[in-house]
């Protein structure tokens, strides 16, 4: 990573050290190859992200029997789209309507739907958003630039070891007529744990 | 994003973008090998899980990599798939600057 030799200019940080020394004597060990980590870190910084779960959510929005599908059975529905692996089982989709609206943590940790949603944002693993958005969800809501009538029902869903939420949100408005393609490009990761709407068109706002 | 920068300007929150994911190449190889353990069966989910959790609370201050990392180690010397002896002597090795870095 840098220097003639390999050697660091300056010696390594603590956490440095200490993650090199786990990670030399696991793979002496032959618990972990370095390429295997290297494939892991690219393939959630790059690959998964939040597309996998943004087209589930535009499949869904043009085919109402997959959205079903979706809702009472996840993991088989996002199989039949391509999308396995690990902690697909423990997924549960909720779904925004008119009248109710989600919105997903984790108070303990970070648990977090990364087979769909990729990495989880910093300010997902925040000690203020975790404790905040339960006691005054609404609040941090509207901070974070959504507000929502009084009217509709605030569902908040802790996630744990053994489940993990994503939030199906609601087709906007002005969409008809939109390829799958389209409407994919208009799910944020965002809405999908429940802090944001989709991503409106220009031409229909 | 601007929801993100919103969110991040939320008191208390790390004032971070969102967007970042690694903040440094140790986080991403902490997160890699806690994964690729975890797929090849090495340890349970839960165990890192409960370890993360206790971490995070014993030491809220601790930035989360660092919580992270912590819960990893503590797993694999309760599995005793290493010992702490040999932990901390190749940490010294590094520190000292007597190894090569791996990443």
């Amino acid at each position: 990573m840098s220097g003639d030799h390999g050697h660091h200019p300056e010696a390594p940080s603590g956490f440095e050290a200490r993650t090199l020394a786990l990670e030399s004597l696991l793979v002496e060990k032959g618990l972990i190859a370095s390429a295997a980590v290297d494939q892991v870190v690219a393939a959630f910084e790059q690959d998964i992200g939040p597309m996998r779960g943004a087209r589930a959510v535009a499949r869904a929005w043009v085919d109402p029997e997959f959205k079903k599908r979706l809702v009472n059975n996840p993991a088989q529905a996002l199989a039949e789209i391509g999308i396995m692996g690990y902690g697909v089982e423990q997924l549960v989709v909720v779904e925004n309507t008119p009248s109710v609206r989600n919105v997903i943590v984790c108070t303990l940790c970070s648990c977090y739907p990364y087979s769909v949603l990729g990495l989880p944002p910093t300010w997902y693993k925040s000690a203020p958003y975790r404790s905040r958005v339960v006691l005054e969800p609404r609040a941090v809501l509207s901070e974070m630039g959504l507000e929502l009538p009084d009217n509709v029902d605030l569902r908040v869903w802790d996630s744990s070891a053994d489940l993990r939420y994503m939030v199906l949100p609601e087709r906007p408005r002005g969409t008809e007529g939109m390829s799958e393609e389209r409407l994919a490009a208009l799910v944020t990761r965002d809405c999908m744990i429940g802090v944001a709407d989709p991503a409106v068109p220009a031409a229909v706002r | 994003m601007d929801v993100d920068r919103r969110v991040a300007d939320l008191e208390g929150l790390p004032r971070k973008n969102g967007e970042l994911v690694f903040e440094t190449p140790w986080q991403s190889r902490a997160f890699g090998m806690a994964v690729v353990l975890n797929e090849r069966g090495t340890y349970v989910w839960n165990e890192f899980r409960g370890r993360l959790v206790a971490e995070i609370a014993r030491d809220p201050e601790c930035e989360y990599y660092g919580s992270w990392l912590a819960a990893l180690e503590g797993v694999l010397l309760d599995q005793g798939v290493l010992t702490a002896e040999e932990l901390d002597r190749r940490r010294g090795e590094y520190a000292r600057q007597e190894r090569d870095e791996v990443f």
